[in-house]
This record gives structure tokens, C-alpha cells and sequence, in this order.
């Protein structure tokens, strides 16, 4: 049998195989140009980044958190109940890089926006176990004492089209790099009406469970201890969030921390259930302190 | 007339310095499996989790992996051709260039300059010079094509020019972008469409950089281990052209579940099933090529590493194709799964391939046999016993913290808060740093068994190129 040409023909050859890998190419690379990104997907209410928003993006890129976060919400049930409504691609459109991430090391961030008050996320960035005291991420704390450079931020706001005003660029004197990651921070999933996915299931029951189960209290403890301590104290003495005192209806305690004050920064505990919630008001409630 | 000589030394210096960048690769890879349980091994600004782990992916892929396929892209091309390089003086400039790019990229993604792309970190002046480097190592090698002496192209020849315009397509368009600084720029593309066109990078970067050319490898090497041909070279034949056809479509199976429209999604599920048949192919030629030669496992370390290198590709091929289900991905995308079906494929195909043709050269460079098999052979259990473990280890992981992700209670709420499903991938991060160690023992074995050699022996700088058939 004697050898095709091509097999004989390098430069023919190239130009086979180039022609043969650019069909998959525009069709899966070139052709959704044409979709992505159109009128259609647009999102009302989806806004480009303002000039500190953008510093804290790139803060971002440069330490790579995407090497361990994720910023797409599928639309999985247990995903949307972790993390919010599911991602639109509208919602990027401003995203130049995408950072959507491949591995969840770390929790996703897409609607990491508003869940926490900024104090909240300044104490997680310098030390993030002083929070989470078995978390493996790492320590940003350098990041207060690197300014950011209005000059710089203004160039970048210039090259993407996005726009700001004087007044923006002015307020950057004296933001540090931490500052502007915060900014980013709460920027995230913002721009969006509060989805299905987070708004919790109704409680069935405003009655506690528990009342007066000794074992249910010790448990108790140890859930305030892991999801409540970081921010109302261990001894409910406050510190990012307020101290917590007594007099407290059992039903009301329940839905406040059923559901959250989403614009006070106090996160909704609905995903972890309406047991365990109970588990936590019957410990405050017992004057476990 | 003088004699026309293989250049023999330029193969042996780009082995040496990929060597030493896969011991660099090695070593950040075992550093940042500490840094994931011991985060007080983070050392800010420079050596965080963040800046490292591109560090660990750009040196393992391109120190290691590519600097590799130079030395021996370099090497096959003048057997194959029956003719010395094109030009030795740009090979030379080559090996000068590729180390200056592989040091400046290190020295810039520890400064934070990153383009956040996966595999596609380095800035652009970075870019540029990897750039170069490629059309440099191209044309070197097309132009040895051009005026070779030997009529037919071999199969690996034909791999490696398909990763050389496969590479470059792929590298071009996924690095356009704006600067705004020398040390920072834009993506052209934006939200999906940049998640879209950089996954048809990543997942062809796989084709291109980690399949295309070790099969260029194995199907030169795993013949001369043997001294019996490849069985089939109509099946090389189809399996070469629809791989390379079939790869391009997939890429989408790094996004399945996220906003990219599900028609690609959908495409690139089938293609991924489909390429199974392209990459077994390979598989099936490689094992048949050794009927009537299975004894040598027993008796030649070098087929050891390349018949365990294929059969590791014939996993990956297999795995590969099961994440790209929807219903898989759904549950494994995002775990520790992905990066044990990763470090099969780096640790084990691809490496151990290269192992092989590195072993089967040492007489060749060094002017001398092997300083010792049976360190040969304690290399190959120590890599593999390593890379079993990282593999299973996490996949294990991977399964438990994807069922803990999604595990609901019946009143819709979540059984598991992220930290609980993290602290329980801790162990499994031991065994992973473990592994780790256990691999870089093998490798350095394997360094001390040629730096042995290589002592003992008399290197040879050229060789002359046989007057007879090309070998
Ligand atoms: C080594 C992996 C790793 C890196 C790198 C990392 N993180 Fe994290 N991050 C985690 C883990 C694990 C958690 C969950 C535990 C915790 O809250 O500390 C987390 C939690 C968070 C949270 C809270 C999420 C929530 O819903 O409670 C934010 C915000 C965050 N990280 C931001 C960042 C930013 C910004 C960076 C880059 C400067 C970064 N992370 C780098 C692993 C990482
Ligand atoms: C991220 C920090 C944060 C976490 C975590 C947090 N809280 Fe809060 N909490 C706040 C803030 C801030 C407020 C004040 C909200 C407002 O503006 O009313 C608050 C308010 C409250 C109040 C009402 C206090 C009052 O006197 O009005 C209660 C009760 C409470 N939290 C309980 C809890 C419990 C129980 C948990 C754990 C399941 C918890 N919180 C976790 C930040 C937090
Ligand atoms: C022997 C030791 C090695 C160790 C201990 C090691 C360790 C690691 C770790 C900890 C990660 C991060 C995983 C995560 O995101 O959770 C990683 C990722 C990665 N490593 Fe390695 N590695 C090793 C060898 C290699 C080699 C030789 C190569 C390449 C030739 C390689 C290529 C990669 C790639 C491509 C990724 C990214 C995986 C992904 O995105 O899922 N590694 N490695
Ligand atoms: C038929 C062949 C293959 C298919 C269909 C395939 C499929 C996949 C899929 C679907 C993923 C994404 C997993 C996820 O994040 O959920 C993936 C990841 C990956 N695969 Fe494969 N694979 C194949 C062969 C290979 C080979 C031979 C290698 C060689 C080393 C390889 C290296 C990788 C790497 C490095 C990643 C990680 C990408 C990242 O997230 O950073 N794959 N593969």
C-alpha cells in the first residue's frame, strides 16, 4: 500500500490539520459570539464596577482567589440553598476576565455581596481563622497597609469604558488594597434582586421543640459556637454584631435568625434548618451564657 | 564532504533544565498541599496558596512537560528525517530562550502578575516571549520536516506537527487582550464568551500540550523499547484524525451547569463520549504492538514505564469522558476529584512517559549504560505508589465532599455547612502531601541515577547520521 499524499507533504499536512481543528473551533468558539452577551441576556440592573470596586477585582486577580472560589452558582438544588439564586450569564457582561473559578476549595462567592457587614470581611481578610478557626485560607492582613493608586485606577476605568465621575476618583485618596477587596466583595450579586433561591422556606412551626431538653442545649451551644460566636461574641458580649440580651419571644428569636437582616448584615440561617435554628434559640434562651 | 551529525547535545541540556523545573514543579506542588492544611505555611505577599498554585501548574506544564518535548521533539525530528536540525543555532537560542521565559514567567506570577486564566496566567510581555519561543521551536522543526531525507513522515511526526499549530491557534486567541500597564491587562473577551473561549484553550491545551506530543512519544519510543513495530498504521492512521478533529468541540465540559449556552454544552458532552474511540485507538495500538513481546515487562524497565504511561492515558480517556456527563459533573465539578483524574494524567501518562524516553536516551547523551536498573525500577514503584495514592486518595475525597455538598434534609434545608464538608478533606490532604513526597523520592532517585551515568560516561555532542533507513 503505498502512503497517501499528505503523508508525504508536510506543508499540505498543516494545512489538513489546521482546517480540521477550526471546525469544532467556530463552532463551539467562534459561532456563540453571535448569542452570548446579546440584548437578550442583558439584565436590568447589572452595572459596571465603580473605581474602587474595579482595584479590589484586580487586587483579586493578583492573589488569586480564584484559585480556591468559584463565582457561579449552578442551578442544583443544594447549590442554590448554599449559595443564592443561580447564575445569569447577563450578570457578567462586565467581567473582563471572567472569574468563575474551577475548584471550591473555599465557598463560592457570587453572592457574597451584603451576606456580611464590611467589619465583618475586614477581621476575615487580615485573619481568617480569628472566624473560622479551622479554615485554610490565608491571611491577607498586608493587604491595609498597601494604598491604592488613583492615577492607575483611572487609566483601567478608562481602557474598559466604564464610567466614574471626579468625585469617585477623589474619594480614592488614603483606600488601601483592603479596602477596595471589600468594596469588591460586597459589589458581588449586588446588583440583583434577591432570588428564590435565598429567600427561606417558610418555618412550619413558632414554637420550640426543645423546651426545657438539656441534651439539645449542649448542642445548641456548640452550633452558636461555630455559625454565631464570629460575630455576637462567645458570650454574646457582641462585636461585630450587636450583643444579644434576653426578653426574647421564642418565635421571634426563631424567624429573626431564620431569615436574617439582610440590610443590618446579619446573615439568614434558613440552610441550616429549622432543627438546628431551634437548637440555637432554645440555648440562648435557656440563659446559656 | 563531511559527515552530517544529529545533534545530540542541545537534547541533553533541554533535558537537563526540565528536569530541574519539574523538581521545581514538584516541590511547590508539594508546598501547597501543606499550605491546604496548614495555612500558616502561607507566606504573604509573595508565597500564598493563590500565587503559588498557577507557579506549581506553569512549571509542571511548561517547565516540565514542554521543556521535555523540545529535548525530544529535537531528538525524533532529526531520526525521523534522517537529517541533522534545520538550524543548531536557533535551537541553541531556543534552550537560551525557553529558560529566560520559564524564570521571568516564576519571578512575575509570584509578583501577582497574573491574567487569572487557568494555564494561561502569564501576563502579556510573558506571553510574548512564549510566543516567540514557539514560532522559533516551529520553524525549526517544520523547516527539518521540509528538507528531510526520508520520504514518509512517521505517526509521530505527524503529532507533533499538529500540537505545534494546534498550540498556537489555541494560545493566540485565548491570550488577546488590552494592557493598561506593563504588568496588567484585560481580556478582549468578557463574562461567558471568556469563560467560553478559555475553556476551548484549557481543554485543547490538554489535547495539544499533554496528549498530542506525549503520543508523539510513545509511539516513537515504545517501538524502540521493544524492537517490534507499531501494530497498525491504518489505525494510527484514523485514530490521529479524529482525535484531532474531535478534541476542539469539548471544551464546554468544563462548564456544564453555568450560564454558557446549553447547545454547546450539549455538543461538547457528545464529542467527549465520542473521543473515547480516538484515544483508545492509540490505546489499542500500543497494547497490540506488544503481542508476543508481554515478557518484557518483566525484563525491560523501559517498557514498564511506557505500557503503565498508556494504560494511565487509557484511564484518563475513559474518566474524562464520565466528567463530561452532565449528571457527573454535577456532582464531581468543583471537588477534589479534579485534580486526582488531573494528576493521573501528569503524573502518570505523562511522566512516566517521558521517564521512559529519557531512560531509552541515557546511552545515547551520556556515551554510557545505565548507572543502575534497579534504581530504575525502585524509580518507577515510588512514582507509581505516588501517584496511586494522590489519584485515589483524591477521588475518594472528591466522591465524599460532593455527596456532602448536595446532601438535604428532608425540609429542603442543608446537612452539611462548607466547613464541615471541608475539615473532612483534611486527612485526605495528608495522604495527597504524602504522595507527593513519596513521588519526588522516585524522581530524585532517577536524577541521581543520571548524574551517576553521566559521571562514568563520556558525553557525546553529535552523532552521525546514518547513511542507511531512518531509525
Ligand atoms: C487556600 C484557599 C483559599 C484562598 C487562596 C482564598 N480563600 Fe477565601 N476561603 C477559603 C475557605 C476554605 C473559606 C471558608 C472558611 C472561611 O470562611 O474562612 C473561605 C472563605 C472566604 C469568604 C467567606 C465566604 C462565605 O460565604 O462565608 C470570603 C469572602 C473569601 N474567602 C474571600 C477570599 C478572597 C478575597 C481571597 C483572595 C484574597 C481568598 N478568599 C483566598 C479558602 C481560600
Ligand atoms: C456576620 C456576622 C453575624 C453572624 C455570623 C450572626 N449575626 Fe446575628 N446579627 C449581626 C448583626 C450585624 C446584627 C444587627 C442587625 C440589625 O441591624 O438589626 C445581628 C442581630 C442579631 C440579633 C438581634 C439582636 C438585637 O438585639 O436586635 C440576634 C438575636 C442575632 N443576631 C442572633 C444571631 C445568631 C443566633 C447567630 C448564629 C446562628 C447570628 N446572629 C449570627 C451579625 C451577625
Ligand atoms: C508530585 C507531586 C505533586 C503534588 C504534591 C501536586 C500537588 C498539587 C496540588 C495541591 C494542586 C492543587 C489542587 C487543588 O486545586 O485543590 C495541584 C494542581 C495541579 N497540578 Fe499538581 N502536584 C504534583 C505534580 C504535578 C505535576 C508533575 C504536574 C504537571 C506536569 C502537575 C500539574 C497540576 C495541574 C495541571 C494542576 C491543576 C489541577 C486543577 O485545576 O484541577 N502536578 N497539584
Ligand atoms: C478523552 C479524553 C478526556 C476527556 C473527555 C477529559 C475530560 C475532562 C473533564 C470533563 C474535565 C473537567 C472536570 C471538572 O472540572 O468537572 C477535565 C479536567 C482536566 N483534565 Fe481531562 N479529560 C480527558 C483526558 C485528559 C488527559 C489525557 C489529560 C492529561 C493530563 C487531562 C487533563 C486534565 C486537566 C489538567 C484538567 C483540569 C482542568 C482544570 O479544571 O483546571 N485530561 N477533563
Amino acid at each position: 500500500m503505498s502512503a497517501p499524499s499528505w503523508e508525504k507533504k508536510p506543508i499540505l499536512f498543516l494545512l489538513l490539520a489546521t482546517a480540521t481543528i477550526l471546525v469544532g473551533t467556530i463552532v463551539t468558539m467562534v459561532l456563540p459570539f453571535a448569542w452570548v452577551n446579546s440584548e437578550e441576556e442583558r439584565i436590568a440592573g447589572i452595572t459596571p464596577y465603580a473605581p474602587l470596586e474595579l482595584e479590589g477585582r484586580d487586587v483579586y486577580i493578583r492573589e488569586g482567589c480564584n484559585n480556591c472560589h468559584t463565582q457561579t452558582v449552578r442551578p442544583l438544588v443544594a447549590e442554590v440553598v448554599r449559595y443564592g439564586d443561580y447564575s445569569r450569564s447577563g450578570e457578567f457582561v462586565y467581567d473582563r476576565p471572567h472569574l468563575w473559578g474551577s475548584r471550591r476549595t473555599g465557598p463560592d462567592l457570587a453572592r457574597i455581596g451584603g451576606k456580611y457587614p464590611d467589619a465583618w470581611h475586614f477581621q476575615h481578610m487580615a485573619e481568617p481563622q480569628s472566624i473560622v478557626p479551622r479554615s485554610n485560607m490565608p491571611a491577607y492582613a498586608f493587604l491595609s497597609a498597601q494604598g491604592v493608586d488613583p492615577s492607575g485606577i483611572r487609566r483601567k476605568m478608562e481602557v474598559l469604558g466604564f464610567p466614574f465621575t471626579e468625585e469617585q476618583l477623589d474619594a480614592l485618596a488614603g483606600k488601601t488594597e483592603m479596602d477596595a477587596l471589600v468594596a469588591y466583595m460586597q459589589k458581588l450579586g449586588r446588583d440583583l434582586p434577591r432570588g428564590e433561591g435565598s429567600t427561606p422556606v417558610a418555618p412550619t412551626e413558632l414554637t420550640n421543640p426543645f423546651a426545657g431538653d438539656a441534651a439539645a442545649v449542649a448542642e445548641g451551644a456548640l452550633l452558636y459556637t461555630e455559625h454565631c460566636a464570629s460575630c455576637h461574641g462567645a458570650d454574646q458580649q457582641g462585636g461585630i454584631g450587636p450583643e444579644l440580651t434576653d426578653g426574647w419571644d421564642d418565635g421571634d428569636l426563631f424567624s429573626l435568625i431564620y431569615a436574617g437582616v439582610p440590610e443590618g448584615g446579619m446573615p439568614g440561617f434558613s440552610s441550616l434548618g429549622q432543627e438546628r435554628v431551634w437548637k440555637i434559640v432554645n440555648y440562648l434562651q435557656s440563659g446559656g451564657r | 564532504m563531511e559527515t552530517p551529525q544529529y545533534n545530540t547535545a542541545i537534547v541533553r541540556s533541554f533535558i537537563h533544565w526540565s528536569l530541574l523545573w519539574g523538581v521545581v514543579a514538584i516541590l511547590v506542588g508539594i508546598l501547597i498541599s501543606f499550605q491546604l492544611i496548614r495555612p500558616e505555611l502561607n507566606l504573604p505577599p509573595y508565597l500564598t496558596y493563590g500565587r503559588l498554585r498557577p507557579l506549581h501548574t506553569n512549571a509542571g506544564i511548561f517547565g516540565w512537560a514542554i521543556g521535555t518535548f523540545f529535548a525530544l521533539f529535537l531528538y525524533m525530528v532529526q531520526r525521523l528525517c534522517r537529517r541533522p536540525l534545520w538550524s543548531d543555532r536557533l535551537a541553541r537560542f531556543q534552550l537560551w530562550f525557553f529558560n529566560a521565559t520559564i524564570i521571568v514567567a516564576a519571578v512575575t506570577l509570584l509578583l501577582g502578575y497574573s491574567q487569572s486564566k487557568e494555564y494561561h496566567e502569564l501576563e502579556w510581555p510573558v506571553d510574548l516571549m512564549v510566543v516567540v519561543l514557539w514560532v522559533i521551536f516551529s520553524i525549526n522543526i517544520i523547516m527539518t520536516v521540509i528538507k528531510r531525507r526520508e520520504e514518509q513522515m512517521y505517526v509521530s511526526l505527524w503529532f507533533m506537527l499538529a500540537s505545534l499549530v494546534g498550540v498556537a491557534v489555541l494560545f493566540l486567541v485565548n491570550g488577546a487582550a488590552v494592557p493598561v500597564s506593563w504588568f496588567k491587562s484585560y481580556s478582549a473577551f468578557a463574562g461567558t464568551n471568556d469563560a467560553n473561549v478559555q475553556w476551548w484553550y484549557g481543554h485543547n491545551a490538554v489535547a495539544m500540550v499533554l496528549t498530542a506530543p506525549p503520543l508523539a512519544v510513545f509511539y516513537y519510543f515504545l517501538p524502540k523499547a521493544t524492537g517490534a513495530p507499531i501494530y497498525s498504521h491504518r489505525l494510527s492512521i484514523v485514530a490521529f484524525w479524529s482525535l484531532i478533529f474531535m478534541y476542539l468541540w469539548t471544551g464546554a465540559h468544563h462548564l456544564l451547569w453555568t450560564p454558557i449556552p446549553d447547545w454547546i454544552q450539549t455538543l461538547a458532552m457528545a464529542f467527549s463520549i465520542m473521543l473515547i474511540a480516538p484515544s483508545w485507538g492509540s490505546v489499542v495500538n500500543g497494547y497490540l504492538s506488544m503481542n508476543g513481546q508481554w515478557h518484557q515487562m518483566r525484563e525491560n524497565y523501559l517498557v514498564k514505564f511506557l505500557v503503565l504511561g498508556i494504560t494511565f492515558y487509557g484511564l484518563q480517556t475513559l474518566q474524562g469522558p464520565l466528567q463530561a456527563v452532565r449528571s457527573f459533573s454535577g456532582f464531581i465539578h468543583y471537588t477534589d476529584w479534579v485534580p486526582g483524574h488531573v494528576h493521573m494524567g501528569t503524573m502518570g501518562w505523562v511522566s512516566l512517559v517521558l521517564f521512559a524516553a529519557i531512560y531509552y536516551l541515557v546511552p545515547r547523551l551520556y556515551g554510557n549504560e545505565l548507572y543502575s536498573i534497579p534504581m530504575a525500577n525502585l524509580h518507577f514503584w515510588l512514582v507509581l505508589s505516588g501517584q496511586l495514592l494522590y489519584s485515589v486518595s483524591m477521588w475518594i475525597a472528591g466522591v465524599q465532599q460532593a455527596g456532602m455538598w448536595h446532601a438535604m434534609n428532608p425540609d429542603g434545608s442543608l446537612t452539611y455547612s462548607f466547613m464541615e464538608t471541608l475539615v473532612e478533606m483534611y486527612p485526605y490532604y495528608w495522604a495527597r502531601a504524602f504522595s507527593g513526597i513519596i513521588y519526588v523520592a522516585g524522581v530524585g532517585l532517577f536524577i541521581g541515577n543520571l548524574v551517576l551515568t553521566a559521571r562514568k560516561g563520556k558525553a557525546k555532542d553529535v552523532t552521525p547520521v546514518p547513511a542507511g533507513a531512518a531509525s
